[in-house]
């Protein structure tokens, strides 16, 4: 599999994303500096990192939103391509309107960093066909503006069609208000686009997958992937 | 034409910042409720007819400076 892997100034979970992928997956991996105009051919996953892409100047994403690597990223998705985008990926597919919502400041105000358990609240989508449905995982979070947010309508259209992907929950797997970290709405982690092909996160899958340095609960969300192309 | 955007936080939208700053104002016994923090944008924008000048603002809200999902913005051309 070839992935992609657009590096904004001011990401700093680029080289997670490039380990996961090409050391612990061994998928040909490839960085892409946000001024280039053209991913690279046979592109066939954007991974989209986590870091504080611009300073979050104006809002987290809004300016790597407008990046010449974007318009790319837009039409590989529009093309049914899969993008994965974590943390700050999360945000600027946000910004970029390839997802719905925002992301605000967390509702203690704090940068939380800390395991959480995820909740596969989908199990067919190429990012968590290895998954069941009702699967619990940990992995970790590190942000502090990951408390999801959209207007009421869209939320319920979001929860009807089944857009929410990951939940945030007990280790038993139990959902409520005491196992959401941030403040997000239903408890959201992780959502997907109407066609299934684009996911943002905000907890770090990336950040859990070689046995060397420790826990591996994000290896489903990648074995997923790697069974998906 | 200098051109003030004020951008705001969509009423219900929830603001631990403006909240976190109330509770500081109430620590030094100032009664005050509802604070909500925002972001006020300045610069000079090219042109001498009001009206366009603020159609011009409007385009960069909807462009950039502002998010529907969470913020609205009230635009002054000074």
């Amino acid at each position: 599999m070839r992935v992609a892997v657009p590096v904004f100034p001011g990401s700093n979970c680029d080289h997670d994303a490039l380990h996961a992928c090409g050391t612990v997956m061994g998928w040909d991996t490839i960085p892409v500096w946000h001024q280039e105009s053209r991913l690279p051919e046979n592109t066939e996953l954007v991974f989209v990192p986590g870091g504080f892409s611009y300073g979050d100047y104006l809002r987290c994403g809004a300016i790597a939103a407008l990046a010449p690597i974007m318009a790319d990223i837009k039409r590989h998705a529009d093309n049914g391509g899969l993008v994965l985008g974590v943390c700050n990926g999360f945000q600027i597919l946000c910004e970029a309107h390839l997802l719905p919502g925002a992301l605000l400041r967390n509702e203690s105000l704090r940068f939380i960093h800390t395991d959480v358990h995820l909740r596969v609240e989908r199990a067919n989508l190429p990012f968590t066909r290895a998954m069941k449905a009702g699967e619990v995982f940990q992995v970790p979070i590190a942000h502090a503006e990951g408390n999801f947010t959209l207007d009421p309508a869209e939320l319920a259209d979001l929860e009807a069609r089944g857009g929410v992907a990951f939940r945030y929950c007990s280790p038993t797997g139990e959902i409520g208000e005491d196992h959401v970290p941030n403040g997000a709405m239903n408890g959201i982690a992780g959502i997907v686009n109407l066609r299934g092909n684009v996911l943002g996160m905000m907890p770090h899958p990336e950040r859990a997958v070689d046995p060397k340095i420790g826990p591996t609960g994000g290896l489903g969300i990648f074995r997923s992937l790697g069974s998906a192309v | 034409m200098k051109v003030r955007v004020s951008v705001q936080l969509k009423p219900g939208i929830l603001d631990p910042q403006g909240k976190a700053v109330e509770q500081g104002l109430h620590g030094f016994g100032f009664e005050v409720e509802h604070v909500r923090i925002g972001r006020l944008i300045e610069m000079d924008v090219p042109g001498t007819d009001p009206v366009e000048v603020k159609a011009k603002a409007l385009a960069m809200c909807e462009k950039l400076l502002v998010n529907p999902v969470m913020e609205k913005a009230s635009i002054e051309v000074l």
